[in-house]
């Protein structure tokens, strides 16, 4: 980029009206970080980013803090913090509003955090001489708080798997206020959560789109007891998190592809999934060693995220289209996600990616014994005739029974997260108890993840984030008080923003780049 | 008597609207009935052969077998149903016998995701000895024991019938479309004593799960109907549960489709009505 061009997008950045004072301040970083020259790569490597084969996600040039940083919080209030100058709380008033003032300064990509903590775990030493009326009322304040400071629809907490008051009444809350912050995971082990508070969740998601569901003992398997899932599917260990998160596009690598499915598996992808592996490294090495982030961040000073929990992240794309693009390329009629035959290819293709990260040493990954965690990464608002990670094309899903069994086999490999999302019909709100017997199926079947949402709630799921539906439809009129809804009316009608009001909410992981 | 096999219309493996929780759902081929407002008038009668969907089928999928009885090429059919429409006798070339063993292991493939399943129809009550090696074969089986075997019905079998079900049914639903006799028999075709017996029946035995009433505009509407009514199911057992449906015009014959939908708002009105004679558990569709 030249000065001048510098200097030209700079001006663009301060006069856009549609942007707050926090929004141009972000994008003005965001512009000088990418004024920077790329930590260095290979020239193919460089190519295949150029290219958008490869993708960074448009974390910028000169990583200078981690993509997902997870706070061990519950470490934060029991010592206190020196570098914020704050003692142990010793009640749920202090508690809540230490934790409102760590937010604000713990990093990541989007500039907000993507972890605010397991409330019901967190929380449960400050609760038990409080009734549930104070605790109802004080999560409620707490609650508006989270929305209004935080205002991105990638701020995300976790609950479960155990029952608690916490649980209950933030689910309540959740069901009168309809926001949009925090997202919300609740973590489901078979043996030890009720029933009970998985109906209490789905009614919540019938009200607003959330919690998702995540397979607890699948997760301690491979994150042990101290995982969480964060932003958006995203599961990573607590006190560490992710260094960057970088997708390999299958589809573009399919379309390069020249050679029958055998050389695809043994040659095309191994080169394109090594490409991807180093653009990670580089960008972990720049992070560590240039940056120096763990040397300086306050966290890390304090314990309250250490080096050897972090990893980065190896996410895929495009699933869908590669696997008919190589069928179609041998003369075969079936489609992902309906042909036995097209879906064996596809658990062959993750097999094989899976195997090949996890021979991929990877440095400063001591989260994941020195290797990089795969991901099955849910897209973008740029993406176009693409599919979200190992999705079914939305629109092309079968009936859920043969859904599930398409995608689930998949689910056991993708250790930092994937994303399927169930369309369910509106029968399920006079039976919700149904939706219980699915999310339980789900994961007898092996399902790492399990979203779902009604046509008929007021909120609309783009990638896995949520945005308000009357935020979309009033979109071309008003603009949205939620940053998110800019993006999904993007998403939704695959076109450019061309709306001239402020947004109070950003969904900056999923549309990472600045307006231009 | 046990059976090896049913006739069977068609099973979907996920329902939300069959009974409590997820089902497995089992619909069978044939009604002793002819309701006006029948959804699916294709599971009324068996296939005679008499060979009219042959030709309009696009996808040359029916064809005369060995025993001239017409028959469907699964892999070439593709469910457009127009079979079914041009069928004269409420019919469809696409039921067939299915072995006992053979739906067992279906509904093992999906169990991990019921709460139970539900067998439909039909009237799945003329197959009785079918529906109940059925459910004995789901209570004998280690895994899938723990699933609940709920009947869908239009009432009329005896109790002869229902004694052989009893012992391996956790609960019915039963339609009941008039309380009184003749305009039961209008919307029907049949008498509704076999109907309220086994209502009163079911209800001793607690296997009553839900009694359906569905509302169809000048025929069973009127709110001095539906309050006798109410008060009758109150009288049989306070605590039952009620399901009160409006009639949509979906999948109903050609000749019944000029019967008005519901209004909403009158369908609120006649739930406030079954509220008033006691009755708790009503559910509005
Ligand atoms: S389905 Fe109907 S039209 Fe076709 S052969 Fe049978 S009775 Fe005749
Ligand atoms: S549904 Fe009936 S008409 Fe349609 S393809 Fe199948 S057999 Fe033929």
């Amino acid at each position: 980029m030249s000065m001048e061009e510098f200097r030209a997008r700079a001006r663009e950045i301060v006069n856009d009206a549609t942007l707050t004072f926090h929004q141009r301040r972000h994008y003005l970083a965001w512009l000088a970080e990418n004024a920077l020259e790329y930590p260095e790569l290979s020239k193919e490597a460089a190519e295949a980013l150029n290219k958008q084969i490869i993708c960074d996600l448009f974390e910028g040039s000169a990583p200078y803090r981690a993509r997902y940083i997870l706070p061990d919080y519950a470490r934060a209030l029991h010592n206190g913090s020196t570098h914020l100058e704050l003692d142990p709380p010793t009640d749920l008033d202090e508690a809540l509003s230490f934790l409102l003032i760590m937010y604000t300064q713990v990093p990541s990509i989007t500039g907000y955090p993507v972890y605010l903590g397991d409330f019901d775990k967190i929380l449960a030493p400050y609760v038990d001489k409080v009734d549930d009326e104070t605790l109802y009322r004080n999560l409620r304040l707490f609650w508006i708080a989270l929305d209004r400071i935080l205002p991105d629809a990638f701020v995300h907490t976790n609950l479960g798997p155990h029952d608690s008051r916490i649980s209950r009444t933030i689910f309540r809350i959740e069901r009168e206020l309809l926001q949009v912050v925090p997202n919300i995971s609740l973590k489901v082990d078979p043996e030890v959560t009720p029933d009970d508070l998985i109906l209490d969740a789905v009614l919540t998601v019938i009200a607003t789109g959330k919690p998702h569901f995540v397979n607890h003992p699948l997760m301690v398997r491979d994150l042990g007891e101290e995982y969480a899932a964060v932003s958006c599917y995203n599961s990573l260990k607590i006190g560490g998190g992710s260094h960057t998160l970088n997708r390999l596009n299958l589809k573009e690598v399919a379309l390069l592809h020249q050679g029958d499915i055998d050389s695809f598996i043994e040659e095309t992808l191994p080169h394109y999934v090594e490409l991807n592996a180093e653009l990670i490294e580089a960008r972990i090495r720049y992070l560590v060693e240039e940056a120096k982030f763990f040397e300086h961040d306050f966290l890390a000073a304090e314990g309250l995220i250490q080096l050897d929990r972090f990893s980065a992240m190896y996410g895929i794309y495009g699933l869908a289209e590669a696997v008919d693009i190589l069928m179609e390329g041998a003369d075969k009629q079936g489609r992902y996600g309906h042909d036995d035959e097209a879906n064996e290819l596809s658990y062959e293709i993750t097999r094989k990616v899976a195997d090949l990260v996890a021979s991929r040493p990877m440095p400063y990954c001591a989260g994941n014994n020195g290797r990089a965690f795969l991901h099955s990464q849910s897209g973008i608002d740029s993406d176009l005739e693409v599919t979200a990670g190992t999705r079914i094309p939305i629109g092309e899903e079968p009936e859920m029974f043969a859904h599930i069994k398409a995608v689930a086999p998949h689910h056991d490999l993708f250790q930092a997260g994937v994303s399927d999302i169930f369309h369910v019909e509106d029968t399920v709100r006079r039976n919700p108890s149904a939706m219980v017997d699915i999310i339980r199926g789900a994961f007898v079947e092996g399902m790492r993840d399990f979203t779902f949402n009604l046509a008929t709630n007021g909120f609309i799921r783009i990638t896995g984030y949520l945005v308000r539906k009357c935020d979309v439809e009033q979109f071309d009129e008003m603009g949205a008080r939620h940053g998110s809804t800019t993006f999904a009316a993007g998403s939704v009608k695959n076109s450019h923003v061309t709306d001239r009001n402020v947004k109070r909410v950003l969904s900056r992981e999923s549309s990472p780049r600045a307006p231009q | 008597m046990k059976a090896a096999q049913g006739h069977l219309n068609d099973v979907i493996r996920f329902s939300a609207v069959d009974g409590p929780g997820n089902r497995f759902v089992v619909f069978l081929q044939g009604c002793n009935y002819n309701c006006i407002a029948c959804h699916n008038p294709y599971t009324i009668n068996e296939c005679d052969s008499c060979g009219q969907c042959v030709e309009p089928c696009p996808e040359m999928a029916l064809f005369y077998d060995g025993h001239n009885q017409v028959t469907v090429d699964d892999d070439l059919c593709t469910n457009c149903d127009i079979c079914i429409q041009v069928c004269p006798t409420d019919s469809t070339p696409l039921s067939k016998m299915v072995r006992l063993e053979n739906l067992v292991r279906q509904i093992d493939e999906v169990s991990p995701f019921l709460s139970g399943i539900t067998v439909s129809g039909g009237e799945p009550t003329l197959q009785a000895d079918f529906v109940a090696s059925l459910f004995c074969s789901i209570k004998c089986s280690d895994k899938l024991s723990r699933l609940t075997t709920f009947v869908d019905s239009n009432g009329s079998a005896s109790r002869e019938v229902w004694d052989r079900l009893l012992p391996v049914m956790d609960g019915a639903m039963i339609d009941l479309k008039a309380l009184d006799p003749d305009t039961h028999v209008a919307m029907t075709g049949e008498h509704n004593g076999p109907v309220l017996d086994t209502i009163r029946y079911l209800a001793e035995w607690q296997r009553l799960y839900e009694v359906r009433l569905l509302m169809v505009p000048g025929r069973n509407d009127s709110p001095a109907v539906v309050e006798r009514t109410a008060r009758w199911l109150y009288d049989v057992d306070p605590s039952m549960r009620i399901k009160l449906i409006g009639f949509r015009r979906h999948g109903v014959r050609p000749q019944f489709a000029d019967i008005p939908e519901v209004d909403p708002a009158h369908l609120e009105e006649l739930a406030k009505i079954v509220r008033s004679v006691g009755i708790k558990d009503l559910v509005l569709v």
